[in-house]
């Protein structure tokens, strides 16, 4: 157990570096984005004067190293800066309030959401997954196999929209059952939340399901060849407890894999399903960052979801590790 | 016991006409040709034959039980009145680990890494409803106990890999009995294991089918194991029954030739060669090596010579260190302490740092032809290789060279040379492997377990063509192998090892007569011979506790 606790620490220190070196890439990007700020919040009204008071308020004429180093120092002591769209301008409505909200106050809530999103996703998506891809090896080359396999494919290759509008007119508009619009707030019951974010899980369990099952399948399959499941046979076990108890057990490390890389999405790449619902996630505050070249706020998320894969792989190794019984139980 | 014993008691399997086939891509090709087969209750029936006799196929076939890619076509089955052809497969697995059970060659492989050893054991009585857990686990280790496993009541809660292999297919065999059952099918199950773990095994599966009186078709290409085992034997040669006897007549009077070449194989044995000039430079001198994989050193203090012309063969089980040797001879692993030499000059430890003349001079053949010859280049190009390599050859020249080689290996280049592995047989591909290293010209060679994949005949072959090479090309051989019988037939000089140490080394006709040092003597006592007394003649010797890993405990 020591090794994997050493596995760990290098793997978190590792992680740091990752996370040091996407700020610098992230940007460096954003800087190379043609227009700033200050350009994209006027508009088409920016005069030659406003945008360079806007530029000395946020401190955008001075030289991008600088700015980023400004940046690190305060990230490195836990401030993540301002949002640039959320200052009060003093040169823009003529006095400054002096209160600004932080990156850290204004993500908190969205990501909170994303979590929770991804959470639900996941509580259906895997089990959902794994329990068909085991049906899948067990009843392989059937027709209720191809039939499975039709469908997850077809539903990984549809656009997302697409899937979502389909549920949408399934599930909210021929049968209300479900609210097609997602808006979530503070203070809501945990019950009604959940009914109001079912919808998009279920179109994000469409998506991510494939994946997750193929790999199941594919996973068992390639071990059914092995003497210990014909010994398991031999013994006139049942097929579905060879499958679940003797294939299942060592197939585990590629299937968590698979789970932590489809996780790691639900956290990072939904914003088309959170634009179709309405759902406040980090996703669209993030692109409507990038939009408007709100740095902090672009580079507070990407560090997120950099963490977010660091850590969810992290995770699905250790796992795998752990679900390896010569690694549990030393000779 | 003859086939008399067995006359008035009740058939138990009967397989008639039985023809199988198997699918390579589209086609099915015929893998047991029309095979008649009965068992009555509590006989051993021997089936034996070399690799791709279908001993493995037919075996499977007497549960019912065919592979993927494999089809019985015609024949029947019955098991106690069962069709097991007819039998629904729900029907069927109400009687495998049940009635029937099975044991596989790797135990190793054929226990499930997951689990528990217990949780397997008793898997199939409770599954079949047979026994409770508990009632099973406590069963488990009064098996264990007969079958002489250390521990009993602790070793089931192990995980395989925590468990050695012999003692595993101890435990597979005590699987098999779990829900003691009519009929068990051992397939190869002391091929994989030592000799002196061997012995314990045998002795261990032969009591435990005797006390419980089960009836087993046991499945091996050992003959002197199958003539301890079995009450009659069956001969399949390429899905053929050749014959089939009760074990002594097979023994002292086989009708067929091809029965006859199986049992002549082992008298093959080249005489030893003069002992060397005292003070004659060894072409390598293995002085004080010893070596470590990490900080742990699996090898003490090794030293021993190689001379002219002559061969040293060095022995012992798995983990002994033999191949370990090998590896600091040719480089791959530079000892921690100790040196190697060539014709009396120091070669550099790390095979990096040796010149082309010196690389050249040591060449090495490989235990697995199947994986040491690259698959897809051509018999030509993988001889050719080193010719263009360590001689500068190219062309025609290096064509001609190449013919010259396959001649000496014995394979026509008009008809092989452009052949690739995978269209070749195990002995062929072998013969490659041979081919290759003499391409460098060597001086020295090292052979690695080179026959202990192949069959007899085939091995045989290789063994007498190695010798010949030897006398022509005055070649000198480090031969590794943990068959005594291939030490005999083959070696001048003789090295026993064990736990990285030289126990005892010394001239062949020494080493094989008495007395010898104790771990040579387990070794040699160890080998099974074509005498079907002979484990019940040396289990009262030396009594159950002075055989196998027991005795090698007492060895200090």
């Amino acid at each position: 157990m020591n090794s994997v606790l050493k596995i760990i620490a290098q793997r978190l220190a590792l992680g740091l570096l990752t996370l040091f070196i996407v700020s610098i890439v992230i940007f460096a990007a954003v800087n190379l984005l043609p227009g700033d700020f200050a350009q994209a919040i006027l508009g088409q009204g920016a005069t030659p004067e406003a945008v360079e008071a806007i530029r000395t308020d946020l401190g955008l004429d001075q030289h991008p190293v600088k700015r980023y180093m400004q940046w690190l120092g305060g990230a490195l002591q836990g401030d993540l800066g301002n949002s640039f769209a959320q200052a009060n301008f003093a040169s823009f409505v003529g006095d400054d309030s002096g209160v600004r909200t932080s990156v850290a106050q204004q993500i908190a809530p969205r990501f909170a959401n994303t979590m929770f999103l991804a959470g639900v996703t996941a509580a259906i998506a895997v089990p959902f997954a794994v329990t068909l891809g085991i049906l899948a090896a067990l009843y392989r080359n059937s027709v209720f196999d191809r039939a499975t396999n039709i469908l997850t494919l077809s539903s990984i290759s549809s656009p997302e929209f697409f899937l979502a509008y389909v549920l949408i007119l399934f599930l909210a508009v021929l049968n209300p059952w479900l609210p097609s619009l997602s808006n979530i707030y503070d203070g809501m019951a945990f019950s009604e939340r959940l009914e109001k974010t079912l919808l998009p899980a279920l179109t994000l369990t469409l998506v991510v399901t494939a994946h997750m099952m193929r790999m199941t399948r594919a996973a068992i399959i390639n071990l059914l060849a092995s003497p210990y499941i014909e010994m398991a046979r031999l013994k006139g076990i049942n097929p579905m407890r060879v499958i679940v108890r003797h294939a299942l057990p060592n197939a585990l490390a590629p299937i968590i894999n698979v789970i932590a890389l489809n996780l790691a999405y639900l956290i990072t790449g939904v914003v088309v399903v959170e634009v179709v619902f309405v759902y406040p996630g980090i996703g669209q505050l993030f692109v409507d960052s990038v939009k408007i070249r709100d740095i902090p706020v672009v580079q507070a998320c990407c560090l997120i979801f950099a963490a977010a894969y660091i850590l969810l792989n992290l995770t699905a190794d250790i796992l795998s590790i752990v679900s390896n019984p010569r690694l549990r139980h030393p000779k | 016991m003859s086939n008399d014993a067995f006359k008035d008691a009740e058939t138990l399997v009967e397989m008639k006409g039985i023809w199988m086939e198997g699918r390579s891509d589209e086609d099915w090709h015929p893998i047991i040709n029309g095979v008649d087969l009965t068992l009555r209750k509590g006989e051993v029936l021997g089936l034996i034959g070399e690799s791709g006799a279908g001993k493995s196929t037919l075996g499977l076939a007497s549960m019912g039980f065919c592979r993927d890619g494999v089809r019985i076509s015609k024949g029947s089955v019955m098991f106690d009145g069962i069709d097991l052809l007819a039998a629904s497969s729900e029907e069927k697995r109400q009687l495998l680990g049940k009635r029937i059970a099975y044991v596989a060659q790797s135990a190793a492989a054929s226990f499930n890494p997951a689990h528990r050893l217990i949780d397997q054991h008793t898997e199939a009585p409770i599954q079949h409803g047979v026994m409770s857990k508990d009632e099973s686990e406590a069963d488990g280790m009064e098996l264990y106990r007969k079958l002489r496993l250390p521990n009993p009541d602790e070793i089931g809660f192990r995980y395989p890999h925590q468990v050695s292999g012999g003692q595993l297919q101890r435990a597979m065999t005590a699987m098999a009995m779990a829900c003691r059952p009519d009929l068990i099918i051992f397939d190869e199950p002391t091929t994989a294991l030592d000799v002196t773990t061997q012995i314990e095994v045998l002795a261990s599966i032969r009591e435990i089918v005797e006390e419980f009186d089960t009836a087993a078709i046991y499945i091996t290409h050992d003959l002197a194991v199958v003539a301890q085992m079995a009450d009659t034997i069956k001969v399949l040669l390429k899905g053929d029954e050749v014959e089939e006897a009760e074990t002594r007549e097979m023994l002292s009077h086989p009708t067929q030739d091809y029965t006859k070449s199986l049992w002549a194989v082992r008298e093959f044995q080249r005489p030893q060669k003069p002992a060397v000039i005292t003070g004659s430079t060894p072409v390598i001198s293995v002085k004080n090596v010893t070596a470590a994989y990490g900080k742990i050193d699996v090898l003490h203090d090794v030293s021993f010579d190689i001379h002219e012309g002559r061969t040293v063969a060095v022995v012992g089980e798995s983990g002994s260190g033999k191949s370990t040797t090998a590896r600091c001879i040719t480089g791959l692993l530079p000892p921690r302490i100790g040196s190697i030499e060539l014709d009396g000059n120091p070669l550099p430890l790390d095979y990096r740092k040796r010149d082309r003349s010196q690389l050249q001079k040591i060449q090495m053949i490989y235990q697995m032809a199947d994986t040491a010859l690259n698959p897809r280049q051509t018999v030509g190009d993988i001889i050719g290789r080193p010719v263009e390599f360590y001689t500068g050859l190219t062309g025609k020249a290096r064509r001609k060279r190449v013919e010259e080689l396959m001649d000496q290996i014995e394979l026509p280049a008009s008809q092989f040379i452009d052949r690739l592995p995978s269209e070749m047989s195990g002995g062929q591909k072998q013969r490659v492997g041979i081919a290759r290293s003499l391409a460098a010209e060597p001086e020295f060679i090292i052979c690695d377990e080179v026959t202990s994949a192949l069959d007899q005949l085939v091995a045989e072959g290789i063994l007498r063509l190695l010798a010949d090479l030897q006398d022509k090309l005055n070649l000198s051989y480090m031969f590794i192998t943990h068959d005594l019988a291939t030490v005999k037939s083959i070696a001048d000089e003789v090295v026993v090892m064990k736990d990285g140490d030289v126990i005892e080394q010394g001239p062949k006709t020494e080493m094989f007569t008495p007395p010898h040092h104790a771990y040579t003597d387990l070794l040699l006592s160890s080998v099974p011979e074509m005498d079907p007394d002979w484990l019940t003649n040396l289990l009262k010797e030396r009594g159950v506790d002075n055989i196998g890993d027991a005795a090698v405990g007492k060895i200090t």
